[in-house]
This record gives structure tokens, C-alpha cells and sequence, in this order.
């Protein structure tokens, strides 16, 4: 049990990509906590910085209370789940999961009698001596978990653990990984690019972007206030609404129509400054005799349960999510209405949330 | 138009006389040695003997021709895997700027500068370093010449071998020799094995650098040996090359079975392939 405290983390890597730049964390101990973005972003290389694979051009990283920033990997009291579970085809899956145990030099019996509970826990008993080869994808992740499980770390570190699983597969795995980690309660840091994986599994998130931290917070206030214009755009399953107007007179003009400004931020915003609205289609009301902006349907895409409407407003395209079996025909002009209290201003320049 | 059962008649005659061809010798081998009288003709052995092989025990230099051949490909073998696999690996996983030039040199220069053309600059270096009529400087020579081939096969092997199952080891503490041992040398076990079989095939049947660098008789492999096989009116003598071909041949195609049957010659790591 550990918290994570990075402080002012660089990596330089040799042809000048800088994949960390100066970022700064705090992951509370016994928080499972995730790092979100695109590809590229640098949260792979902050996973692997934290269990000491690569190591930072300047910073440090401390764990509860000591400072690992020298340490060599098998030293931080780390355990770590890799994209494609790196299990040793060579071993059995007990061989596998007592593997950690191998190496600190516990005897056999101990091993073996350690390996087999933690693979009961795990849902692995009467695989015990197949070799990861003779597993479903499934079964390979949960023996990697096993593994990690065992070698009892302060600190759990999960590269994409789920991307290798299908679709269906990864919802059951969701779940499994989650109560796991509330049972054993051990900080834990996992990789994402699939932020409806992160907004279901995490305590907190850190949304990243070319090796800079651009939010943290819970999965609740990313996804309701999202800081910037970046995140906005990144988190939510449907892409966020973000239409460019204009401040006048306590409203918002938007290519010809306007919309009211949120009471909040009216007063940090003058006239004739440039703004950028932002609301997601699911905060966005489709009716076809009145509301705030006048357009057109363009296109309808069916998400199960509900569509995304794509109405044109101006030249403007606004999305709106309607429920099952009251899509309007493409073409039928209707009104949109964004709930008041969800709409989010940013400012034009840099992007940030007002207010 | 040719109508298909012609074509594939023509195909199935074609493909008879191309395993005729290969088959003759193979056949040859199996039967003459049992012959009292063997010739070149492929038939059944006239009268059965095993006359041949008593001839081969009471050959002087026989059984001790193919001690030493064995002693040459299991030392050859050896230097080869551990230096190729320790070189492969630190080829595969190390940064070095124009890595792929210098192995893609070192091939082309072992294979274009054949051991014959090398012949006498390797003779006197040999002879300079005292290493004539040794069997320790016929395997240096023998693994340089295998070695560039051996690293590049192994180097395309350890390069499938999935780079997390060593940083997966080493978060978990193992140290260098540890992941080298129990990780790396386990996985690419296939490949060192397939490297292994190869060296001593190679060495098993090689016959120019020990026919000129071990001038007493005593030390010479088998390849070498089997040229003294000549009958007082000299002529070759046929029913003991044949036995000792015989028996020659065997240790290298059980070598091959073993290999095949534990290992089959996959060249490629991880788990799905």
C-alpha cells in the first residue's frame, strides 16, 4: 500500500521527443487510478518510468515514502501487467504465477501452495498446468493478474489490460479487474485509450496529451466538466458539441442564431470576445416545433438505444441524441435546445473552461 | 490442349524419375555394405555379409576417425551456439548505429570469401599461432566460418522473442543472468537447437580445413579418413567405404529425427505464431 508522488517528470528521448514534459502527480494510496489519451500522448512511457523500465531525464518519482527514481525495476516493490501479458510460454501457468516467488528465492512448497490459492482466487483452478498457449485470451489476462497478484506489490501497474480482449469479453473483465482491486485495495495505475474503459473502472483520471497532463479528476467531473477543449473533445462516447460564437450582450451568437450564456461565467466574459460552446448531444433536446436553435437533420446514426441526429444549424453541425424510434427523417427541420446547465464555455485561444 | 489426366501422368513421371534420382545413392548405401561383393550397380546384397563392418574394427584408424569427428562437431557446436546466441542477443536488443551493415557485411564477406579461397592465409595463421594438427584450430576455423550465419539466424530468431517477457522479469527482480537463463535461453531454444543441429552437420561433413590442417592421421576425422579407403591393387575399396558411409551417416540423420521430433524446427518465439 503506497502512494504515487511524481514531481516535475521529464523524459528526453534520444532524437529530442520529449514523451514527459515536466509533469507533476499525485496517485493516493489505495486509488485506482487511470491515464487516459490518445496514442502517443506519453502515458505508456509514465507507466513504464514508474516501474522503472525507462528512465527520466530529470524528475522524480517517489512511492509511499521512498524515493525510486534510482532503483532498478525489480526494487520499486512493483508488479506490472503488459499489454500482450508477456507470460513465459515455456512455463505452466502455476510456473507462471509463482515465477515472482521464484525469484525472491521462496522455497518450493511455499511457491507452489501460493501459486494455487492465488490462482483459485483468480478463477485459474484446473488450468494450473497448461502452458499459456492452451489459454483463451481471457484466461491469459487473469493468469498476468494472478502473477501480479502474488508477488503481493505496493504498487500494481497495468499496461492496456483489456485492449487484447474482444468486445464482449472486455465488459466481463471490467467488472472482474475492478472488484479485484477493491478487494486487495492496492494502488493501482492503469493505461488507456478507451476512455469509456477509464470513465467505468477509475477512481480518477488523468487525461494526457503530448506528454503533459491536461485534467485530473474523478470520471464524473472529466466527463461533466471537461478543462479544456482538448479533454472535451477526447472523453464522452459521442463527440462533444464544439460550436465557435461570439459574447454579445450576455449571449452566444452562433453563425447567425444565439444562445443564452450560463449565469455563471456571463460576468468573466466581455462583448465581442470569442468563444467556443461546448455540449455533449446527450445534454442537447430535438423538437420540431420550438427551442433555441433552428436547422435541419443531416444525418441519423443509430447507437442502440438511442441515435445521434446531426442537425445543420447555419453551416454549423450540431449533434443531438434522441431515443429509439423517434428519429426524424433526414432533411425534417427541427429546433435544438442544450440544457442550460450543461452547456460549457471555453475560450477561443487556448482552449481552457471558464468559470 | 493437353487433357489433365495426360498432364498429371506426365507430372507423377517426372516426379518418379526426380526421386529416383535422389533415392539411388540412399539405396546404394543401405544395400552395399551387406554385399560381399559390392560394386556401383544398386541391388539386393548377392550374399549377405557383415564382413564390411569387422573390416571397419579392424581398421586402425576408423573408430578413432570418428571419435575425433565427434570431438570436432561438439566443439565446433558449442563454441558456435554460445558465442551466436550471446552475440545474436545483444545484436537484437542493443542499439548500435549500423547494426544491420555489419551483420549483412559479415555474411557476404563468409559467404563470397569461401574457405577455399582463404585457404592458405588461414593455413599460416594456423601454423603461426602453433595450432597444426590440432583439433582445438580446426574449431576455431570451422566456427568462424559458421558463426556470421549462425548469429544472423539467430538474431532474426531472438528478435520474435516478445521484449516484455524480459522487462516482465526484471519488474518482478530478476537479474540479467537470471532473465538469460530462465526466460531468453528456455524460449529461444528451438532456434539454438535448430543452430546446433546445423553446426554439427556442417562440421560432421566437412573436409577441406581438417584435410589440410591436421597432417597425422590419428587425428583426422571421418570425412578425411574415408579417402584412404583403397584396396592393396588400388582400387577403391567398395564394401568399406559403403560400411563406413553407413555408419558415417547415422549419427547426423538421428540427429536430425531428435531435433525434429522435440523442437520442429520452428524459427520464431512467443506464444501465438
Amino acid at each position: 500500500m503506497a502512494a504515487i508522488t511524481i514531481g516535475a517528470l521529464t523524459k528526453e528521448f534520444p532524437g529530442g521527443v520529449r514523451a514527459l514534459d515536466g509533469l507533476d502527480l499525485t496517485i493516493v494510496d489505495g486509488e485506482f487510478f487511470a491515464l487516459l489519451g490518445p496514442s502517443g500522448c506519453g502515458k505508456t512511457t509514465l507507466l513504464r518510468t514508474i516501474a522503472g523500465l525507462e528512465s527520466p531525464t530529470s524528475g522524480s518519482i517517489r512511492i509511499g515514502s521512498r524515493e525510486v527514481t534510482p532503483l532498478p525495476p525489480g526494487a520499486r516493490d512493483v508488479a506490472m501487467v503488459f499489454q500482450d501479458y508477456a507470460l513465459f510460454p515455456h512455463m505452466t501457468v502455476q510456473e507462471n504465477i509463482a515465477y515472482p516467488l521464484k525469484i525472491r528465492r521462496q522455497p518450493r512448497p511455499a511457491r507452489a501452495a501460493k501459486a494455487v490459492s492465488v490462482g483459485a482466487q483468480l478463477g485459474l483452478d484446473g488450468l494450473m498446468a497448461r502452458r499459456p498457449a492452451e489459454l483463451s485470451g481471457g484466461q491469459q489476462q487473469r493468469v498476468a493478474l494472478a502473477r501480479a497478484v502474488a508477488c503481493h506489490p505496493s504498487v500494481f501497474l497495468f499496461d492496456e489490460p483489456l485492449s487484447n480482449l474482444d468486445a464482449r469479453l472486455r465488459l466481463e473483465a471490467r467488472t472482474f479487474l475492478k472488484r479485484l482491486q477493491r478487494e486487495l485495495g492496492v494502488t493501482t495505475v492503469f493505461v488507456t485509450h478507451d476512455q469509456a474503459e477509464a470513465l467505468a473502472l477509475a477512481d480518477r483520471i488523468a487525461v494526457m496529451e503530448a506528454g503533459r497532463i491536461r485534467q485530473v479528476g474523478t470520471p464524473r467531473e472529466v466527463f461533466g466538466r471537461p478543462a479544456n477543449t482538448f479533454v472535451a473533445n477526447f472523453i464522452g462516447s459521442t463527440p462533444m458539441n464544439l460550436l465557435p460564437g461570439v459574447v454579445s450582450g450576455g449571449r452566444v451568437e452562433l453563425s447567425g442564431q444565439a444562445l443564452a450564456l450560463p449565469p455563471s461565467v456571463a460576468d468573466a466574459l466581455g462583448d465581442g470576445e470569442k468563444v467556443i460552446v461546448g455540449v455533449r448531444p446527450e445534454y442537447v433536446s430535438l423538437s420540431r416545433d420550438r427551442g433555441d436553435l433552428a436547422g435541419a437533420v443531416s444525418i441519423v446514426e443509430h447507437l442502440g438505444t438511442s441515435s445521434l441526429v446531426t442537425v445543420e444549424v447555419d453551416g454549423l453541425l450540431v449533434g443531438a441524441t434522441v431515443p429509439e424510434d423517434t428519429e426524424p427523417e433526414p432533411g425534417t427541420p427541427v429546433w435544438l435546445t442544450p440544457s442550460p446547465a450543461r452547456v460549457l464555455i471555453y475560450r477561443h485561444d487556448d482552449g481552457t473552461l471558464v468559470g | 490442349m493437353i487433357p489433365t489426366v495426360v498432364r498429371r501422368i506426365m507430372f507423377y513421371v517426372l516426379v518418379g524419375f526426380g526421386t529416383a534420382f535422389f533415392a539411388l545413392p540412399v539405396l546404394w548405401l543401405l544395400s552395399a555394405p551387406f554385399d560381399d561383393t559390392p560394386t556401383y550397380a544398386v541391388r539386393p546384397p548377392r550374399e549377405f555379409t557383415l564382413a564390411n563392418f569387422q573390416a571397419i574394427l579392424d581398421n586402425r584408424y576408423a573408430v578413432g576417425s570418428l571419435v575425433n569427428s565427434t570431438i570436432l562437431s561438439l566443439g565446433t557446436m558449442v563454441l558456435v551456439v554460445v558465442s551466436a546466441a550471446l552475440a545474436a542477443y545483444a545484436l537484437s536488443r542493443a542499439q548500435v548505429p549500423g547494426r544491420d551493415a555489419l551483420i549483412y557485411l559479415l555474411l557476404l564477406l563468409s559467404s563470397v570469401v569461401t574457405g577455399t579461397a582463404a585457404m592458405v592465409p588461414i593455413f599460416l595463421l594456423i601454423f603461426e599461432l602453433g595450432l597444426i594438427d590440432s583439433h582445438f584450430g580446426v574449431v576455431l576455423v570451422l566456427s568462424g566460418g559458421l558463426l556470421p550465419a549462425a548469429i544472423f539466424l539467430l538474431k532474426d530468431f531472438i528478435d520474435t522473442i516478445p521484449r516484455s517477457y524480459e522487462e516482465s522479469a526484471r519488474v518482478f527482480g530478476a537479474s540479467p543472468l537470471q532473465i538469460l537463463r530462465q526466460i531468453v535461453v528456455p524460449v529461444a531454444r528451438p532456434g539454438l537447437a535448430t543452430i546446433a543441429v546445423w553446426t554439427v552437420v556442417q562440421v560432421w561433413g566437412s573436409f577441406l580445413t581438417p584435410f589440410i590442417l591436421l597432417r597425422n592421421q590419428d587425428k583426422q576425422p571421418a570425412a578425411v579418413l574415408v579417402r584412404t579407403f583403397y584396396t592393396e591393387g588400388g582400387s577403391p575399396n567398395l564394401g568399406l567405404i559403403a560400411a563406413f558411409s553407413l555408419i558415417y551417416s547415422i549419427p547426423v540423420v538421428l540427429m536430425y529425427l531428435l531435433a525434429w521430433s522435440r523442437y520442429g524446427f520452428r524459427f520464431h518465439g512467443g506464444i501465438k505464431s
